[in-house]
């Protein structure tokens, strides 16, 4: 043994709690952030309900304008930060190293850190509920209305010091999905023959390393102004609230790609597999993808259309939003082009992806709207807006997401899910959100504002609110189905064979569920759609890139659970509530630190246990 | 092309019927704050451009969820069938499908453009001399809006909750706020900007038809957000001027007793620290014409509706109303968390006090 301090054994418990809480297994911690992002996802839907039950009609007192605020606010920072970034997460992880024949991703102790930080930030950010009272400001938490004056209580504090824990979260994550899709490929698998899933998650990753320092520093710049007097936003002292606005929207628009580009892959998955044709023109697909990437950092002060910026400002922002449909359009004919001409079997997946691009195509040509800047200064923070993102987020990502369960549920669980129960679930999903969604363009262009948390009864506003609210019962009510399908299919559904839908993709060629060491021999790729290729017989067989395998020499190499990432996360959540409530000189923040330092350290010297 | 029979023909005619309909259902130019009721030439310009915007998407989403709808019936796997052509692209059609959207785009680009150029220059005015100014200040939760003195241009008017304009100028709205961020907007007369506190944002308006006009504030600004609600009156130039010399006049004095203890009360309860009844621009909004204001604190009417004639028995309900618990009218206003009337004991007003007070801002008109 070596004489590192705080060296402990490795854990090694097969089955049960401890296997779970240990774990570095890809696959586990894929369905622990799948299991906590739905739980999450539930929160933030119930947040939902709560503010449309209190809006179905005028001048209703159900909730209180406090509580109505603070649920705004919590329902966006929940649906997208803790549902919507950790759901497209459990995908990566389950599915990323399947797919590209790999036995894990590259840094599996770093990958339980992830998941458990994104717990640990979940559970502080619901605790203000309990602790003072949940952030209030809206997700986007305009100064000055964060200003220690404006908000002096702790709600905003736990707001900062959540996405800040987040954020540790995700870029730990995103630098080891960039790392594990450039070294660990299969031999064979150039990036030109790479799923598109992965493509997505490949390009998601690096935005999400390339955003998330822009709002980290926005966040210590507010934290700063709070809690040390400091005056980066303050009026009073020279500061410039919309310099805020700058840097929440240099990294707030890159982020809803990040959040739509997995969506976007899954859906590039699901109908080419059951259309049983290649994505039509993968090329282009991939490269708009990458374009969409890029020209989503030229575009963030369509957001400040309002803001006074100036005519010309204006005018370019116009230009380059605009623009930035193109490419978006061409994916969505792409995957038309797919379907045309295929031999389509609409089961419940391929029925969620399909009306992806239904409902992500509303959306879109409501974007479109809000582009032209001149127009927009009517649609700027009112119903219509809420429309377009809702249905970009709810019928663009949520939509594909659930396929996506259900497209991977038997490769993930070894069993099959109730099929016409997942066909119920999504018309009834399908009604639900666009009756929940489709009249806000209508309130939106009648002058209703975002974020109120009542309105009088002569604006006319109480019909298409009524309609809206009953739309938000009938999408729980499709939530409440999909749950009792998963649930029961996992428990007793069908034993699921390894390749239920005639897949393309190397994820099928293996077991349902994989063995813990996913492929028994690394694959050797020769072409795009690497298993479809080697079931049809159409492999060409030269020379594969990258040289072959030489496992064949050695036994299956797996990495070792560990129960320090685990004890990092724990030393970083005590932390931020040290940082949160900054009492005694920060005492508890710097405890906080010292594990988190002590924990890395033993993480990184830490030894393997001897094999039997 | 897929209209190919006499039943899908007649589906697809019931959809794009029906859509019409659902359509037309959500256009109500005659709600309150309605932006298809465009009554002024920013308003008009920018449905103009929704509209170009507008049924060009729609022309799309007909073409895109019809294709998906064909694509649902005719390509349904039958049994026994094989693989089908596995087609991998079509770069000519990929070309098509990404100038053709690119040129319709240049076409939403370039009246949009022209547009936020429309909006940010104010025209000259047609009455000739410069276009009148008015100072729009965003305060936690209410508008204030200062007018110069027509009588001493040195001078401010300072009023609440209430914008008068002439009919067919245009209105140069410099914008302010003492505290949060909030933004200006009257929906059927132009859209928003935002109001951002040591900041040089302008609009320009104009309204081309006397009446009333709704605006609300569409920045979140916090807990009464959504109560932060104002009224634009546009009339005559002449019975604009006049109303100006009446806002410049000072506050009227009164002989009625009830008023005159209601004057005491005023002082002694320490309204007298945040309330100007004179010019001044304080913590709360200015009072000294209070009575003639179609509403109250921007929320309660104090006229029938479509009356421009303030009901006195209206007025001196709200007043009473306000005055007893105004919390529950406008939650977390500054004036129930922080006014001596509603935090110390000692100042705390009774009904009698109430009614005397009533009296005297009855006759701040």
């Amino acid at each position: 043994m070596s004489t590192v301090p705080f060296a402990i054994p490795r854990p090694t418990y097969p089955t049960g709690v401890w296997s779970w809480i240990t774990t570095i297994d890809h696959k586990k911690i894929g369905v622990l952030y799948g299991v906590t992002a739905f739980v999450l996802f539930i929160i933030g839907g119930l947040e939902a309900l709560l503010m449309r039950i209190q809006l179905t009609s005028s001048n209703q007192d159900i909730v209180s304008p406090e509580v109505f605020n603070q649920l705004f606010t919590m329902h966006g920072t929940t649906m997208i930060f803790l549902a919507v970034m950790p759901l497209s997460a459990a995908f990566f992880n389950f599915v990323i190293p399947l797919q590209i024949g790999a036995r894990d991703v590259a840094f599996p102790r770093l990958n339980a850190f992830s998941y458990w930080t994104f717990l640990g930030g979940a559970i502080l950010l619901n605790s203000s509920w309990f602790l003072g009272g949940a952030t209030n400001a809206g997700w986007f938490g305009y100064a000055p209305l964060t200003s220690i004056e404006q908000n002096p209580g702790h709600g905003i504090d736990f707001w900062i010091i959540s996405l800040q824990v987040l954020g540790v979260a995700s870029l730990a994550a995103a630098f080891n999905f960039v790392v594990t899709i450039i070294n660990m490929r299969a031999p064979g698998m150039s990036f030109m023959r790479l799923p598109l899933f992965t493509w997505m998650t490949f390009i998601t990753a690096i935005l999400l390393v390339l955003a998330f320092p822009v709002i980290t520093v926005a966040l210590i710049e507010l934290y700063m102004d709070r809690t040390f007097g400091m005056n980066f936003f303050n009026v009073a002292a020279g500061g410039d609230p919309v310099l805020w606005q700058h840097l929440f929207w240099v990294f707030g628009h890159p982020e809803v790609y990040i959040l739509i580009l997995p969506a976007m892959g899954i859906v590039s998955e699901i109908i080419p597999t059951f259309s049983k044709k290649p994505l039509f023109g993968y090329g282009t697909v991939v490269l708009a993808g990458a374009i969409i990437a890029f020209m989503g950092w030229m575009v963030w002060s369509h957001h400040m259309f309002t803001v006074g910026l100036g005519p010309i400002p204006t005018s370019v922002f116009v230009i380059t939003t605009m623009a930035i449909a193109v490419p978006t359009g061409i994916k969505v004919f792409n995957w038309m082009a797919t379907i045309w001409g295929g031999s389509v079997d609409f089961k419940a997946p391929m029925l969620f992806a399909v009306g992806f691009i239904a409902l992500f195509t509303i959306g879109g040509l409501s974007g479109v709207m809000h582009a032209a800047a001149s127009s927009d200064a009517q649609q700027q923070d009112t119903y219509f807006i809420v429309a377009h993102i809702h249905y970009v987020l709810f019928g663009g990502a949520i939509v594909a997401i659930i396929g996506g369960i259900y497209y991977w549920f038997p490769k993930i669980t070894g069993r099959m899910y109730n099929e016409m129960m997942a066909k119920v679930n999504f018309w009834v999903m399908f009604i639900g959100m666009n009756m929940a969604f489709f009249p806000m363009h209508f309130l939106g262009l009648d002058g209703m504002p975002r974020r109120i948390y009542t309105y009088d009864s002569n604006m006319g506003w109480d019909f298409w609110n009524g309609v809206s609210t009953v739309g938000v019962l009938v999408l729980g009510t499709s939530f409440l189905i999909f749950i009792i399908n998963i649930v029961t299919s996992w428990r007793s559904g069908e034993t699921a064979e390894a390749d239920p839908w005639d897949g393309r993709t190397l994820e099928w060629s293996i077991a349902s569920p994989p063995p813990e060491y996913n492929f028994e021999v690394i694959p050797t790729v020769y072409d795009r759609d690497a298993w479809w290729a080697e079931k049809r017989g159409k492999v060409q067989h030269g020379v594969p890139v990258g040289g072959g395998s030489d496992e064949e020499e050695h036994s299956i190499h797996m990495p070792q659970p560990s129960y320090w990432p685990l004890i990092v996360s724990i030393g970083l959540i005590i932390s931020a509530y040290g940082l949160v409530f900054h009492s005694g000189n920060f005492i508890v923040a710097s405890v906080g630190l010292l594990i988190g330092v002590i924990g890395v350290y033993a993480w990184a010297f830490e030894p393997v246990n001897e094999p039997e | 092309m897929f209209i190919v029979n006499l039943r899908s023909r007649r589906i697809f005619s019931f959809a794009v019927i029906g859509a019409i309909f659902v359509l037309m259902l959500g256009c109500t130019p005659s709600h309150n704050q309605s932006t298809f009721d465009p009554l002024g030439p920013v308003a008009a310009n920018q449905l103009f451009i929704f509209n170009v915007i507008f049924w060009v998407a729609a022309v799309i989403f007909v073409a895109v969820e019809a294709a998906l709808i064909y694509m649902f019936v005719k390509f349904r796997r039958q049994p026994g069938d094989g693989d089908p052509i596995q087609v991998h692209g079509n770069p000519k059609m990929e070309i098509a499908w990404t100038i053709i959207p690119a040129l319709i785009l240049v076409i939403a680009a370039v009246p949009t453009i022209d547009g936020i150029f429309f909006a940010a220059n104010p025209p000259p005015n047609p009455a000739g001399g410069p276009a009148l100014e008015v100072d729009a200040i965003g305060r936690q939760w209410f508008f204030e809006f200062q007018y110069a003195d027509p009588n001493d241009a040195s001078k401010k008017i300072v009023i609440a909750n209430e914008l008068h304009m002439p009919v067919a100028e245009p209105v140069v709205f410099r914008l302010d706020s003492r505290d949060v961020i909030h933004s200006f907007w009257v929906p059927k007369l132009g859209g928003k900007v935002d109001m951002i506190p040591n900041n040089d944002n302008s609009l320009w308006l104009q309204a081309d038809e006397v009446g009333e006009f709704y605006g609300q504030c569409a920045e979140f600004c916090g807990v009464s957000h959504a109560n932060m609600r104002f009224k634009v009156i546009v009339e005559s130039r002449t019975d604009f001027d006049a109303w100006l010399q009446e806002q410049a006049a000072p506050a009227a004095e009164t002989v009625d007793p009830l008023a005159l203890a209601g004057k005491d009360q005023f002082r002694s309860a320490n309204c007298i620290f945040c309330h100007s009844t004179g010019r001044g621009s304080g913590i709360g909004p200015n009072l000294s014409h209070v009575a003639s204001r179609l509403n109250l604190v921007g929320l309660l009417p104090n006229a029938e509706e479509g009356s421009f004639v303030v009901n006195d028995a209206m007025l001196q309900e709200n007043l009473k109303r306000w005055l007893t618990d105004p919390d529950e009218i406008k939650p977390g206003n500054i004036m129930s968390r922080e006014a001596d009337a509603y935090n110390k004991p000692e100042f705390a007003l009774d009904e009698s006090d109430v009614d005397a007070l009533v009296a005297y801002l009855m006759t701040l008109k």
